[in-house]
């Protein structure tokens, strides 16, 4: 059987890459990509605790709630990347400074 | 090494090569595609962890929903007949100093941890358990999680609709 701390590594490497996605990226998409990897992270997180430790299914639970709310979010920054592009005609989060015009 | 523990491993080096494409990559559409690879990658550890259930959610969702969205995303935020879908990197150096310090504590963490684990349990089907989860002691959040699904539906049609046609 693999160690659990095979996956926490796995786990942390996403993570740290998608926290470097996150600060490294200007483009709106891009950035959206590295908070993914991160959400997906914990994921991995949680399910492989589920498995090795004596909670049952609760991990799997809240992973499933993730995965909910990662799809929600992802259609609601998409809306928000779009009108952005339609309003300033740039994705590129630098120059999104302004709250009114 | 058993046959397991090597699919284990390539599968590992496939999810965070990928995942290092995703944020590395200049192109956009090279990114895109990395990430499905890593989403791929991610369902497979998780049958490793006996979670079929969300194997299938992962691939249904992250890769038939999420990813088309993000390339939808890709495709309609930038002319098409500009092929060059690039990015420009912020910041190189002050952002990989962060990632590996995260990335160096939260390993630190997960090794240094004693971990309170149960011995080898059985695989089992998860999904009857999943069901009966969500219509028990999960009602109230799944009641909210669809709610909320539904709220960042209207509320995502609203953002893009055009202010002309009110």
């Amino acid at each position: 059987m693999i160690e659990l701390k095979y996956f926490l590594l796995i786990s942390a490497c996403l993570f740290s890459l998608g926290v470097f996605g996150v600060l490294t990226r200007r483009n709106a998409v891009n950035v959206l990509m590295g908070v993914e990897l991160i959400l997906n992270s914990a994921n991995l997180n949680l399910v492989a605790f589920s498995r090795y430790s004596s909670t049952g299914i609760d991990g799997q639970m809240f992973a499933v709630f993730v995965i909910v709310v990662a799809a929600a979010e992802v259609a609601v920054a998409l809306a928000i990347v779009l009108t952005l592009y339609r309003v300033l005609n740039t994705v590129n989060l630098d120059r999104a400074d302004v709250l009114k015009r | 090494m058993s046959v397991t523990d090597i699919v284990f491993i390539l599968t590992a080096i496939v999810t965070v090569g990928s995942a290092v494409v995703v944020v590395v990559s200049r192109s956009l559409i090279y990114s895109v595609f990395s990430l499905l690879f890593t989403f791929f990658g991610v369902a497979v550890l998780y049958v490793f962890l006996g979670a079929d259930f969300l194997a299938g959610a992962q691939v249904l969702i992250y890769v038939g929903g999420i990813l088309v969205l993000l390339l939808f995303g890709v495709m309609l935020t930038h002319r098409l007949y500009n092929l060059n879908l690039t990015t420009e990197r912020f910041q190189p150096v002050a952002g990989t100093l962060i990632a590996a310090a995260v990335f160096a504590s939260i390993s630190l963490a997960a090794f240094k941890t004693k971990w309170k684990l149960v011995g080898e349990r059985e695989l089992e089907p998860t999904t009857q358990q999943i069901g009966e989860a969500f219509l028990s002691s999960y009602l109230l959040p799944f009641e909210i999680a669809s709610v909320l699904l539904l709220v960042a539906l209207i509320g995502a049609a609203m953002l893009v609709r055009r202010r002309t046609d009110v």
